[in-house]
């Protein structure tokens, strides 16, 4: 049987009740893969009192029940050691490799001005003109590494280094629908909230519905394509 | 039947202890931010630990009872009062039907947990009562409560006749010491993936100064003011894993400390981590009180966290025996 062989890790607690296993701080899409290969591994094969694993970039964390983790290891070891040996264990043996179906998913975005509120400073600062901007950010399949921070929200990378401006200083409100970059991410606020990324677009597209079915649009793994749509288009739809 | 509130509080939610394994949709686990006193309110009437309960800020909400019911009040003291009269915090309390109950003063603490015998009859989403107020599910119609709310109850034993002409009754059995209080005197903390980051003088920082806690802080973060800590060297860190308790590092040295409404990932240095066991301690805090961290070895957290958790435990069958006799003689 073909196995997942992981590259050099850290192991470490994120308090009494979670554990860490981190590739390294570096966006990589193969390391990615092995950490969503390792996340849906132990969603079919949990560990004794594992309540979550929660996939990043390059990391997962593990959250569990103190209790239950001690009473299925030695007595006198404490969940935090019990579950390292358990996941060295796993990580040195690998796990089946993975072979997840590949999505890619066209997403439309009205690149408008009166959507895109941050596309004139971008613009300024980058020394790039606004379609220029919308030509770069369209011409790049982008890869959705995790879900996190709002229900539903991705983060894609990468970015184009020529627009990869850093978050804005100060939050400002950004409606459901927005597509924003953050240095070489990218990504779309499912949710109205309060955020920092730069805002360039939004879409009709709804990527959480939380009595559906599938409650949530996105998933990593997904490959993503930016299509600019008009105006009118988008007020079509 | 049903509870309705009569006043709106500022901050109040139907809460549990969580809604767990979705994190990976970045869905966060929410729940009680005082889950000690959230669990011994429920065990009080007689409930599961995880039952539906309301979380409350003061000024709270006012409630009227259009049933009787077996109630707990737990957490923070708010002076709660039924008609007009004072009832014992951490007791099982029966309160008669058309009653009313509020809460008249701040007396200490920040939050206060009510349960109902029988919880409270809404809809779970993912497996869990929590009120999500950031993307408007969960709990009574994902928001918190208003004034005119009607909060369906299960229907309760019969308590009229233990009552008798009484408007309420304060069962005699209660739970004060699994009292929660806010102290912030010494608030233990294990060390976080990047505490090595810090430089040595922020790492003695941390621990030897305190830190003061801004009116910023809500269910998603505590904003702290203190000295201004800094690593050794600034990198960029990606996205990873944090958990109620994570403390993170802002860019500008200031620190936060993640709670119940938490993200499900963050990418700021996580120097170090409240054990589990003292997160009751912090949800009572105020903005204005000064916390001190102190660092204790990985195998006290667990073993403090085993010990609450074994105290709960003796509570819940100590509770449900005196319950049981109580309504089945």
């Amino acid at each position: 049987m073909t196995t997942t062989v992981f590259p050099a890790y850290r192991i470490f607690p994120i308090g009494d009740t979670a554990i860490s296993v981190d590739f390294g701080n570096i966006v990589d899409e193969n390391i990615n893969s092995q950490v969503l290969g390792l996340f849906e591994y132990l969603k079919k094969h949990p560990l004794a009192g594992m309540i979550e694993a929660v996939p990043a970039f390059s990391s997962i964390t593990i959250h569990f029940d103190v209790a239950r983790v001690r009473r299925a290891g030695p007595a006198g070891t404490t969940a935090f050691e019990i579950l390292r040996n358990e996941l060295k264990q796993l990580l040195k043996e690998g796990i089946p490799l993975q072979h997840p179906e590949k999505r890619i998913i066209e997403v439309p975005v009205c690149y408008d001005p009166s959507f895109g509120h941050d596309l004139a400073t971008m613009s300024e600062v980058t020394g790039i003109g606004v379609e220029e901007i919308i030509q770069i950010h369209t011409s790049i399949t982008y890869r959705v590494y995790m879900l996190g921070f709002l229900p539903g929200f991705c983060y894609m990378g990468e970015v184009d280094e020529r627009i990869a401006l850093p978050r804005k200083q100060h939050p400002q409100h950004v409606e459901a629908g927005s597509i924003g970059i953050a240095g070489k991410q990218t990504g779309i606020y499912p949710l109205s909230s309060p955020g920092g990324w730069n805002i360039i677009g939004k879409t009709n597209l709804s990527l959480f519905n939380p009595n559906a079915n599938e409650m949530v649009f996105f998933k990593a793994g997904d490959e993503v394509k930016f299509i600019s749509i008009s105006r009118d288009e988008f007020t079509r739809n | 039947m049903n509870l309705r509130v009569i006043k709106g509080g500022v901050m109040d939610t139907v809460q549990d202890l969580g809604r767990n394994g979705y994190q990976y949709l970045g869905i966060n686990p929410g729940g009680a931010m005082d889950q000690m006193s959230a669990r011994v309110a429920n065990i009080l009437v007689g409930n599961s630990p995880d039952e539906a309960f309301i979380e409350m800020h003061f000024p709270a909400s006012a409630f009227f009872f259009e049933q009787p019911a077996l109630i707990a009040v737990t957490g923070a003291d708010f002076k709660a009062s039924v008609n007009g009269e004072e009832i014992p915090l951490r007791h099982p309390v029966l309160v008669s039907k058309y009653s009313i109950l509020q809460f008249e003063g701040l007396v200490q603490g920040t939050r206060a947990c009510l349960a109902i015998h029988g919880g409270i009859n809404v809809p779970k989403w993912l497996n869990s009562y929590s009120t999500n107020v950031k993307a408007h599910i969960g709990g009574y119609n994902g928001r918190p409560l208003q004034r005119d709310d009607e909060l369906p109850l299960r229907k309760q034993p019969d308590f009229e006749k233990l009552l008798g002409k009484n408007e309420f009754l304060a069962l005699p059995w209660k739970a004060d010491e699994l009292r929660t209080e806010a102290r912030a005197d010494r608030i233990l903390i294990i060390p976080g993936p990047e505490w090595d980051q810090l430089s040595e003088d922020s790492k003695r920082k941390f621990l030897q100064r305190s830190f003061t806690l801004t009116p910023q802080s809500d269910r998603m973060g505590y904003c702290l003011k203190g000295g201004a800590l800094s690593l050794q060297n600034n990198q960029e860190m990606i996205s990873a894993g944090v958990s109620f308790g994570t403390i993170q590092l802002l860019p500008n040295g200031q620190l936060i400390i993640l709670m119940a409404d938490h993200q499900t990932t963050g990418g700021y240095p996580r120097i170090a981590q409240v054990i589990t066991a003292h997160h009751s301690r912090i949800a009572q805090l105020k903005p204005g009180e000064a916390l001190r961290f102190h660092s204790c070895e990985q195998s006290v957290a667990e073993e403090l966290l085993l010990k609450e958790r074994s105290l709960v435990q003796q509570l819940q069958y100590a509770c449900n025996f005196k319950l049981e006799n109580l309504l089945h003689v």
